[in-house]
């Protein structure tokens, strides 16, 4: 990663994902009428459409479901980089960054466990990033 | 198959078509209306109709001097051209216009008075929790779900090679292509990298031009143009505009949806479609589309173009342009498709299907954000 990474800009509705991060958190959110967790984030349950929901704390852990390998100039990044979708054990997928491994597809198969880990871009923003479980950080 | 109700009275793409530096964006969009305005036998004084994306009506409306009573800017992504006629057919219905202009025009490789692609607005969630991981254009978007589909299939990276190699056999048919020269798999897997598993030629072209639609009443077609184009079946839906978020990475809700709707409307089987066009921004969306559309079950999609049914001579013709892989992809490719259609119902295509009577026309919008189907005939049912 290099200087110039695009930095998310959080919403109301999405304030407790990034506070989550900063504190090294990775924050979902749950259906307390029908115990669906779900992501992205927003005040009612897109399941049911209730508004009675609260915000969960996530294992962190999940499965490579799908990624590119990007060769492509792009701001912030030094390709190649890796970008993956996780499907994260509580069910909802998340695009993120693979780190920790080089960007070799034969070292990247496809539902391997994967663990959240954060890289702090400033003092508000944490990205929640994914390494293959057991591989270093 | 049920009635028609409008039918592609004037119908052409731009006068030139690849690398037009001397051209703007909006010229483009004019160029190609009053060219199909001339197949209509109309002046832009008879059109009471406007329906485009990337310009605006308004700029269209004082560009051409056109007043109309009925307007239609749905844009989302290559496909808006197919809503725009499925729109369009419904305005005329209700009596809210009589003829309808369609226009596309892109300067997608000069860049001449064109907006970049557009990048999410900050704050958005896809600017959120996507743009931060480096997502940066549909090369590293439109791909994402591919590994995932290639795995659930069974397929490998050289069922995607193999749709641009048989694309280029088509295109070597089509005077007007891009790239005519024939390509094998060993020339497609050993191009230059993109973005794992994307290599070049299974991405599209950029490049400029545009197209335009004239679109009418089915009833009074006949007297209108020597060969009218009926519309038979439409569809359209979207799923969203996250690609993280696509329910199942290895089918397309929104092309199922569209798909579905089209075949219906029409009251037709696959097995009495003629001819084929998939939108192909990226080679895997012919795959996606075979399967989510019904031409194939999931899974078989790859054997059916690895046993020859959609190259030449084939029982489903598939992209006979070319597609957006070798014929021409100025950024929204819906147009071309669509005009590529047109050409094989009026029997003027260049890589004719003989005696072809039904085509269906697919695209898509975005990142599978969105997705509409057009299904023509010539003949009036």
């Amino acid at each position: 990663m290099t200087a110039g990474r695009p930095l998310p800009v959080p919403t109301p509705e999405t304030a407790h994902f990034w506070e989550g991060a900063r504190l090294g958190e990775l924050r979902l959110q749950t259906c307390r009428d029908c115990g669906q967790t779900y992501f992205p984030p927003r005040p009612f349950c897109p399941g049911c459409t209730s508004r009675n929901i609260e915000v969960t704390r996530a294992s962190g852990r999940g499965a490579l479901h799908s990624y590119v390998i990007s060769h492509l100039p792009a701001p912030g990044f030094e390709p190649p980089y890796t970008i993956a979708v996780v499907k994260l054990d509580e069910g909802p997928k998340m695009m993120s960054n693979i780190v920790g491994t080089p960007c070799d597809p034969a070292l990247l198969p496809l539902d391997h466990p994967v663990e959240v880990t954060f890289v702090s871009l400033n003092d508000q923003i944490s990205l929640p990033l994914f390494k293959l479980a057991g591989a270093a950080t | 198959m049920t009635r028609a109700r409008a039918a592609v009275i004037g119908a052409a793409e731009t006068t030139e078509m690849g690398k037009l530096p001397h051209i703007s964006q909006l010229q483009l969009h004019a160029d190609a209306a009053l060219n199909a305005l001339a197949d209509a036998g109309l002046k832009p004084s008879d059109i009471d109709g406007i329906a485009t994306a990337g310009e605006t009506p308004e700029s269209l409306a004082l560009y051409l001097g056109i007043t109309p009573t009925w307007i239609d800017a749905t844009g989302v992504g290559g496909c808006s051209f197919l809503m725009h006629l499925r729109h369009g057919m419904a305005a005329i219905e209700a009596g809210l216009c009589r003829h309808v202009l369609i226009t596309h025009g892109e300067s997608g490789r000069s860049r001449v008075a064109a907006a970049g692609f557009p990048h999410p607005i900050a704050g958005s969630l896809p600017q959120q929790f996507e743009t931060p991981y480096g997502t940066f254009g549909p090369p590293t978007m439109f791909t994402i779900p591919v590994l995932r589909y290639l795995k659930d299939r069974g397929y490998g990276q050289e069922d995607l090679a193999r749709v641009a190699v048989v694309q280029r056999e088509w295109a070597a048919l089509n005077p007007r292509a891009s790239q005519k020269a024939p390509i094998t798999i060993d020339d497609v897997m050993s191009s230059k990298m993109i973005a794992y598993p994307f290599r070049m030629l299974m991405c599209c072209l950029v490049t400029d031009g545009g197209g335009a639609i004239v679109l009418s009443a089915a009833d009074h077609a006949a007297d209108l143009h020597a060969r009218p184009v009926y519309v038979i079946g439409t569809g359209e839906s979207v799923e969203g505009n996250m690609i993280s978020q696509m329910e199942d990475f290895s089918s397309s809700k929104a092309f199922r949806v569209s798909g579905r709707n089209a075949f219906a409307e029409a009251g037709i089987s696959h097995a009495d479609v003629d001819h084929l066009m998939i939108y192909d921004a990226f080679a895997h969306l012919p795959l996606y589309g075979l399967e989510d559309l019904g031409f194939c079950a999931p899974g078989e999609a790859a054997a059916f173009i690895r046993e020859g049914h959609t190259r030449p001579g084939g029982r489903l013709p598939m992209n006979t342009n070319g597609g957006g892989l070798s014929y021409m992809h100025s950024g929204m490719y819906g147009m071309y498709a669509l005009q590529e259609s047109i050409r094989q119902m009026r029997g003027i295509a260049p890589a004719q299907v003989n005696g072809a009577k039904i085509s269906v026309a697919h695209g898509v919008g975005g990142m599978f954000a969105a997705s509409s189907t057009i299904i023509f005939a010539n003949e009036r049912p």
